[in-house]
């Protein structure tokens, strides 16, 4: 993984003592509350319902078992014991104290990590696939090109007050893990007619109060392009996004109104100004990114299939094999497998991970894993290169945390943001429907007959769960000052991405588990052998569902 | 006579001509008064540069205005008025805030009148950015992966 050099060093360490200062200047009364609110923003500390909340920048979701025991160590020191993984693979702390943040920043800074731009309109933390470099669908390893956008966008002095949040997602696989459709800029890698790798640029795709799918604004732009290209469509945005409204700011407000050609156009005159220019990458500077990610030194081993020893297992551990069908995946290199641990046991909040799990989490890694671990957007964590001889020892320690739910990408693998509990922005709480449907669905031979589903549930418009583009989407809502919850369906997150339906009127706290049963029997009723929930969904649309969930009305 | 900041320290403010808003100045341009060295130019949030890149090289300087502090325009403002060849003066003026200034000036702002009453011996120190920066700027135009 990427590693500091002194420069990357210091200036991540002078931004600490930048905010040491505008600290205490603003604890003296010399900033005001609204001129502190960007600048504590940028430096990830929101103000949240019963305390501060704290932000921390994993950068495309990788982390390495230096960093991740750091994260413990804080989490103890200055927190209570817990870390949050968000749906933008970044860490929340829940209750650190203004005061101590100069602290923790210092401390993050220690291990080569921050919190900048984590909040706040500005640019955001890249995201990418959590299986990057491993992921046998890969056309070419996509984090090289987040450390590069990370450098290009880390105080970039021209976009520190755009007109609302920005956030660039990256895919380099067939399957697109990144959600590139739902950010503000995607960015795939494709090949042009020659063969030749470049990126294709989606703009405008966001959720949020008004969900939109991005727009394809270039075919194919030559990679040493890319830094000037992004900037050309920033100043764009910058300059013409609305600041009238802040839920009309997104730049997907801006593509929609001017429409997508007359957006290009714009950004291809701003681009003719800027490319070629210094922001021009160089082969020097991509070849320096790449050598931070090479292939590990793997041993030569066989595949699983011809594994005995490992078939043998399976065949007699129905328990671990339940947890090698379902939280592990293929690698790329014969005899690796992709580990995924789940932060989704029922009881415990969504993506929270406690000091001693993320102690153990590192252990393993160091045993196991080269050292490395990933955060991902549907909040787990993952070791990307166990040695197949090694999973079951991985799997028991896992097993004793409580790390080891066989439920990866089924309906109780639930993307959960905050919520009520928590966020001052919240409808309604969301933790507590999703450990309600993780109740009731207990069951691994039913969860598990149901196939693959995404169920994400949001607190509120903003959308920090996507529930949009969950199978079926939770979004908590007000109804004269009562918590509600509005169901849809048929999101999907992907290259065939899809935007949910709002199936009806929305239910009580109390209701949902009950609710979405009856979705899953309408679905199990009319699937035909192999379809999944989506395309069932797909086939047969919104109405049976409706009409079974709504019966008891008429 | 007001002091401002201009080229990293505090000074009295020697501006004595006239500084116009857009309209007023493209009225001075039909009258055939402006452009000249008497007669300066103030962008508002929405007026974008372009609208008086062919007198660029004859305007004293521009002052972007910033209303409130978190509209970012005028960054963009600036560093479009230096990328089109501007030498002049930039001046930002309004309701920006001290801890602004290192990202102003590397975006091609030199002059800083600020709304209200700050301390200004004290923000001067503000100006000064990080001891390196990742981007290509007006400082500085080579990016820092050209320089490593
Ligand atoms: S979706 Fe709403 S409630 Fe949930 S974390 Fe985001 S802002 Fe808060």
């Amino acid at each position: 993984m990427y590693v500091y050099d002194e420069i990357d060093q210091r200036i991540i360490d002078d931004r600490v003592e930048q905010y040491r200062d505008q600290t205490r200047r603003y604890l003296a009364g010399e900033i005001s509350d609204a001129e502190f609110l960007p600048l504590r923003l940028q430096n990830g500390l929101y103000v949240q319902r019963l305390a501060p909340m704290l932000r921390i920048a994993i950068p495309y979701g990788m982390l390495s078992t230096r960093q991740l025991r750091k994260l413990a160590q804080i989490s103890r020191d200055y927190d209570k014991g817990y870390g949050h993984i968000s749906t933008r693979q970044n860490m929340q702390l829940n209750w650190p104290r203004l005061e101590d943040v100069p602290d923790i920043l210092a401390e993050l800074a220690s291990v080569e990590m921050h919190a900048v731009q984590t909040s706040g309109n500005c640019i955001r933390n890249t995201t990418t696939d959590q299986f990057a470099g491993v992921a046998p669908d890969e056309l070419e390893d996509p984090r090289p090109w987040c450390e590069i956008i990370r450098q290009w966008s880390t105080f970039h002095p021209e976009f520190a007050f755009l007109p609302r949040k920005f956030k660039i997602a990256v895919c380099a696989s067939e399957t697109d893990r990144a959600a590139i459709h739902a950010h503000d800029i995607g960015l795939e890698l494709v090949p042009n007619t020659d063969g030749e790798l470049g990126f294709k640029v989606l703009a405008g795709g966001g959720l949020g109060r008004t969900p939109v799918i991005g727009q394809v604004i270039c075919e194919w732009l030559e990679k040493k392009h890319l830094l000037s290209y992004l900037e050309s469509i920033l100043r764009v945005y910058n300059q013409l996004g609305r600041r009238d409204n802040k839920y009309k700011a997104r730049i997907k407000i801006l593509v929609k109104a001017m429409g997508v050609d007359a957006f290009r156009e714009r950004v291809e005159q701003e681009w003719q100004v800027l490319k070629d220019g210094p922001t021009t990458l160089t082969d020097a500077e991509i070849e320096r990114a790449r050598s931070y990610f090479t292939r590990p030194d793997y041993q030569t081993l066989p595949a699983d299939a011809d594994n005995e020893a490992l078939q043998t297992l399976l065949a007699e551990n129905t328990e671990f094999a339940r947890w090698y069908q379902r939280n592990t995946l293929p690698h790329r290199v014969d005899g690796y497998r992709i580990v995924n641990i789940s932060l989704k046991a029922t009881g415990y909040a969504p993506g929270d991970v406690s000091d001693t799990q993320m102690e153990v989490v590192a252990d393993l890694a160091d045993a196991y894993s080269f050292g490395e671990v990933r955060t991902t957007h549907q909040q787990n964590l993952v070791l990307a290169e166990v040695a197949s001889g090694d999973l079951l020892a991985v799997w028991e320690k896992l097993s004793a945390m409580g790390l080891a739910t066989p439920n990866i990408g089924h309906l109780t693998d639930i993307i959960c943001c905050p919520g009520g509990d928590y966020c001052s922005l919240a409808n309604a709480k969301s933790i507590p429907v999703a450990e309600a449907i993780q109740e009731r669905f207990e069951n691994l031979d039913y969860l598990y007959d149901l196939g693959p589903i995404d169920l994400n549930i949001s607190g509120c418009m903003n959308a920090c769960g996507h529930h949009h583009i969950g199978h079926i989407g939770v979004l908590g809502v007000d109804k004269k000052g009562a918590e509600f919850y509005q169901v849809s369906l048929g999101g999907h997150q992907g290259k065939d991405a899809s935007l949910g339906k709002i199936l009806g009127p929305s239910f009580e706290q109390d209701a949902m588990p009950g609710v979405i049963e009856k979705l899953l029997e309408t679905y199990v009723a009319l699937r035909t052998d192999e379809e999944q929930f989506l395309d069932t969904y797909r086939r047969v649309g919104i109405d049976p569902f409706k009409e079974r969930v709504y019966a008891q009305d008429h | 006579m007001p002091r401002i900041i201009k080229d990293g320290a505090v000074v009295e403010d020697s501006w004595d001509g006239r500084l116009l808003d857009l309209e007023s100045y493209n009225a001075a341009v039909e009258g055939g008064e402006a452009p000249s060295a008497e007669i300066a130019v103030q962008l508002e949030p929405g007026e974008e540069p372009a609208a008086i890149a062919g007198d660029l090289h004859r305007i004293p300087m521009v002052a972007i205005h910033f209303p409130v502090f978190t509209d970012g325009r005028g960054f963009s403002y600036a560093r479009e008025l230096r990328q089109r060849g501007y030498e002049g003066e930039i001046r930002a003026v309004g309701s920006f805030i001290r801890d602004q200034l290192a990202y102003l000036a590397r975006c091609g702002v030199n002059a800083y009148a600020f709304d209200g009453d700050i301390d200004l011996e004290a923000a001067v120190g503000s100006l000064q950015g990080f001891s390196d920066h990742y981007q290509a700027d007006v400082l500085q135009s080579e990016p820092l992966f050209r320089r490593r």
